[in-house]
């Protein structure tokens, strides 16, 4: 057993069949079954290794949470320093950290967000998203679309997959009403009825696969909600703190979102914390009763300075560059290997630093995993369409691990083409 | 600004280096171009603002250094190719140029923006990327320099982020760009101390020691035209170059004449009490006081409390021995100058060479004379690697004045601790791929000529803002294995597959 108080690490199969029994079956047999032996032990930069010795490249970094590389020394600094002096703090008082934190996130957002609500973590940063819509138009509905992903917690939950809400009973179709992305005349039936308090949509739906909204989409979306006063919830949990070369992808269209929800990246992988960003009417109910959502880990003090340091970082001009190379980079090397099997390697949606590489199997993004797996790539397919493979490079990439990155993809993704054509054969 | 923080400059400094070693002859040439005329243009802002800002020198010199080192330094390096493949048919060998890739620059206080123009000049030349550590007496002007040559130089097509300058220069911050991998060379002009520190980083380095220059009238030479050069050279940017002369050594028997030009030219010459009075101001405890680092000799004598007239340029100082206790054998980087007078040539050979074991080893000396051989024998006992002949040192051995490749960076060489021996120049900072047939084969590699590896990649300064692939060109890659078919019926068809799928198989949790 892992003994708290040491690091001597147990054996790697002891860890395995503890998980098994004591933590979550389903996921370590999952894993297992897939062929991906992985229990994660060191990490450092854009590197994980196994405990069995193997080192990875982290393209999955969580969805975008080891953005700026794992245990960036600076946030980590930044949170080791702070542990001098302060810890999570009191979630009722007004707070240095918290304070300096919501100013930050205020002064680099899109224009008309004016303050923060914060949470322990993505979900719960959507539920008070959707409970201040709800507040402020006094409205009930929620409109998401087909194979959204923006937690899974209750409300958050709700606007998801069938499949995780109808599992544990929580899904409310009265309530919670889905469209296909990328449908504007769905969108303008299901808002028909001015029922709606918000449409929340993830500016690139990431567990399924980064379909790109059509042009246009984002912007005609909003438009409808404004002609029915519903309001616009931008969840940027994946796509935002610069993976499109915007500190926001949202800011990328012609569009002022009502909420903007960050979560993932916002700290740096160091200390959980999420935010609800609030226009003036969304988060009207701060000044009505301040007390209505209560959250003893929300917007913690140690979270707040991993996010100011982790905000800083990613806002320095530094960076928004280098995220222009690299994205120019991996757009270049992954057309080569695209044009190399096309028959295999089908398309390539892309956004700056968010990639989906579609295959030509209904479940390819798996055998590329553990092609990649084997090859010391560790990216993993979208849950909610196993085709795609998430890519999703770090925005501090060098460009020597760069070149090492698509070389490992290019042998990696040509090496499972065959094994994938094989008739009758499932990766797990 | 934290280490950290240095570093992720020099990440991007490493894209763009990699972007720019990509750059042909032409795209160099017209970038090159454009940035010399912007620092031509801005020669006399900088050196007044340098002459502000740092207190040394003098407006007048440092344009002209700064026109040297921007206008002059392209002219003189217009027709030099360090883009395009090389051949040499007799040898078999093609060559092709290979920048270092990230340059450190570490700038001085005393030429601050002309060092700047210089460095980034010859990085732009041969396709390297620059990060510019400037000295903090100086930094205002160096950033701001910096920052207009990155400008034109981007505007010209260079990749964004090719050079680049810390605004917060500092000792730490400094130790940990040399030390630091993605530093490929750096280019260290400055006290010894930097000097050691860049050679003991770990990286490869061109740095280069200081200079203690002798220079030597010898009896058959122009008197009063040695003693004119001598003293322009001093009073030129009130001897801020390394190269300026800091010990004149005379023979006995033209030292009274000598005093005379001297005199009659503007110096002052400072016997006795007047002397003792500048060395006290000058040197505290041993070492040179930074106030009076270029700046004008009647400023110099003010400070020293010793009463010179109005129009003096230079302050004379003659002493007895060249010994290392004797402070006026040190450098001195202000219009004063020692002046030794010896009995031979031969003991003013030995003079010379101990100035320059004093504090100036294998970087330069000068001589006035008339007899070849004398120059002969100067260059083979003196251990420095350039000897200017009847002509000032300041701008001679710098590259100005004589046919020596125009620099603000002397190598040292060996004698210096140096790994640099001649005047820093853009071949420096390539090296050469060479591609090489057997000498028996018969090889004209007339196959080879017009042939040229390099394009310009990215198509402009920067890639592109980076956009959804969706908004590039219908014809792109999305999907494009459903060409023709419509896209919602894949669609359709690929949520029904994976719906049926999910029944039989796992999947993973979110993001
Ligand atoms: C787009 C999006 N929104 C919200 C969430 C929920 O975040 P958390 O897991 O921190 O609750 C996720 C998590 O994957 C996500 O991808």
């Amino acid at each position: 057993m892992f003994d708290g108080n040491t690091f001597q690490s147990p054996a790697k199969s002891e860890v395995i069949s503890d998980s098994e029994t004591y933590w979550n079956p389903g996921k370590t047999r999952f894993w297992t079954a897939a062929g991906i032996d992985l229990v994660i032990d060191r990490r450092e930069g854009y590197y994980l290794w196994d405990m069995g010795g193997k080192r990875l490249i982290d393209l999955h970094l969580n969805g975008g949470t080891y953005n700026l590389g794992h245990r960036n020394p600076e946030v980590m600094a930044a949170v080791i320093d702070a542990m001098g002096r302060f810890d999570m703090g009191n979630h009722h008082f007004p707070s240095m950290t918290r304070a300096a934190l919501s100013r930050a996130l205020i002064e680099t957002a899109p224009n008309g967000l004016t303050r923060v609500a914060f949470g322990s973590g993505g979900g719960e940063a959507v539920d008070i998203a959707l409970k201040s819509a709800r507040h402020a138009t006094q409205k009930r509905k929620i409109v998401s679309v087909v194979k959204a992903y923006h937690g899974h917690t209750g409300l958050a939950l709700a606007t998801g997959d069938d499949r995780f809400g109808k599992f544990f009973l929580s899904d409310r179709t009265d309530e919670f009403v889905q469209v296909p992305f990328n449908d504007l005349t769905a969108m303008e039936t299901a808002l028909a009825g001015g029922d709606v308090a918000a449409v929340i949509l993830e500016t690139i739906p990431a567990t399924y696969g980064f379909p790109l909204p059509q042009p246009g989409y984002i912007e005609g979306v909003k438009r409808l909600c404004e002609r029915v006063d519903a309001l616009y919830i931008a969840d940027e949990v994946q796509t935002g703190l610069m993976r499109t070369g915007a500190l926001w992808a949202i800011e990328k269209h012609d569009v002022r979102p009502d909420i903007l929800v960050t979560g993932k990246g916002l700290s740096g992988g160091m200390y959980p914390i999420a935010a609800a960003l609030l226009s003036d009417r969304a988060g009207a109910w701060l000044d009505e009763d301040g007390f209505a959502h209560m959250s003893t880990f929300g917007g913690a003090e140690l979270g707040c300075i991993a996010a100011l340091k982790t905000l800083e970082i990613t806002t320095r001009p530094e960076v928004g560059l280098m995220v222009h190379y690299v994205s120019d980079f991996f757009a270049t090397g992954l057309a080569e290997i695209h044009a190399d099997c096309p028959d295999w390697f089908v398309g390539i949606r892309q956004n700056g630093l968010i990639f989906g590489l579609e295959f030509n199997h209904p479940e390819g993004a798996k055998y590329v995993m553990r092609s990649l797996y084997e090859h010391g790539v560790w990216a993993i397919f979208s849950t909610l369409d196993p085709a795609v493979l998430q890519f999703k490079p770090g925005i501090l990439l060098s460009p020597e691990l760069c070149d090492e990155i698509l070389g490992r993809v290019g042998i990696a993704v040509r090496a499972c083409r065959d094994e994938a054509a094989r008739p009758g054969r499932r990766v797990s | 600004m934290t280490p950290e923080r240095a570093g992720l400059v020099l990440e991007q400094a490493r894209w763009a280096a990699r972007a720019f070693e990509t750059y042909d002859a032409a795209s160099v040439s017209r970038i090159v171009e454009a940035t010399a005329e912007a620092a031509d243009l801005a020669a006399t802002k900088y050196a007044e603002w340098a002459v502000r800002e740092t207190g040394m020198g003098v407006v007048a010199d440092k344009v002209a250094k700064n026109k040297a080192c921007s206008s002059g330094l392209v002219d003189e390096y217009r027709n030099r190719d360090f883009v395009s493949p090389r051949l040499d048919p007799d040898r078999r060998v093609i060559e092709l140029p290979r920048p270092a890739g990230v340059v450190l620059g570490v700038v001085p206080t005393t030429n601050p923006v002309a060092s700047i123009y210089f460095k980034v000049l010859l990085c732009l030349m041969t396709r390297n990327a620059i990060v510019i550590a400037p000295h903090p007496r100086a930094k205002d002007c160096s950033v701001d320099a910096a920052r207009l040559l990155a400008a034109a130089a981007e505007a010209a097509g260079a990749p964004r982020g090719v050079i680049q300058v810390l605004e917060e220069p500092s000792i730490p911050i400094m130790e940990a760009l040399m030390s630091d991998p993605r530093t490929d060379v750096i280019l260290a002009t400055g006290g010894s101390a930097v000097v050691r520190a860049a050679y003991s980083s770990g990286n490869p380095a061109l740095s280069v020691g200081p200079g203690n220059v002798p220079t030597f009238i010898d009896a058959s030479a122009d008197l009063p035209a040695a003693v004119r050069e001598i003293l322009a050279s001093k009073a030129f940017d009130n001897s801020v170059l390394c190269t300026n002369e800091s010990v004149l050594v005379v023979e006995r028997s033209v030292g009274p004449a000598v005093r005379r030009e001297l005199q009659r030219a503007g110096a002052a010459i400072l016997d006795g009490e007047d002397g003792v009075r500048l060395r006290r101001a000058m040197f505290d405890g041993g070492n040179l006081n930074p106030e009076v680092i270029g700046r004008d000799a009647t400023w110099i004598a003010q400070l020293a409390g010793v009463s010179v007239p109005r129009s003096t340029r230079v302050l004379v100082v003659p002493f007895a021995h060249v010994v290392d206790e004797e402070l006026m054998t040190h450098e001195k980087l202000s219009p004063v100058l020692g002046l030794v007078e010896v009995d031979s040539v031969a003991a003013a050979f030995e003079a010379c060479r101990a100035v320059v074991s004093i504090g100036g080893a294998g970087h330069s000396a000068s001589i006035h004379t008339e007899d070849p051989r004398m120059v002969m024998d100067f260059a083979a006992r003196v251990p420095v690697l350039r000897l200017t002949v009847n002509v000032g040192n300041s701008a001679g051995s710098s590259g100005l004045t004589t046919g020596l490749a125009p620099s603000m960076t002397l190598g040292t060489g060996f004698m210096g601790g140096s790994s640099l021996g001649a005047n820093l120049q853009p071949s420096h900072l390539v090296n050469w791929t060479a591609c090489a047939y057997a000498t028996a084969s018969v090889n004209d590699l007339e196959a080879y000529r017009g042939l040229n590896p390099w394009r310009l990649t990215t198509g402009g300064p920067v890639p592109p803002w980076p956009v959804a692939s969706n908004l590039h060109e219908p014809e792109l890659i999305q999907s494009g294995a459903h060409a023709g078919v419509s896209a919602a019926l894949i669609e359709q068809i690929r949520r029904l597959v994976v719906e049926e799928l999910e029944g039989l198989v796992g999947g993973a949790g979110s993001g």
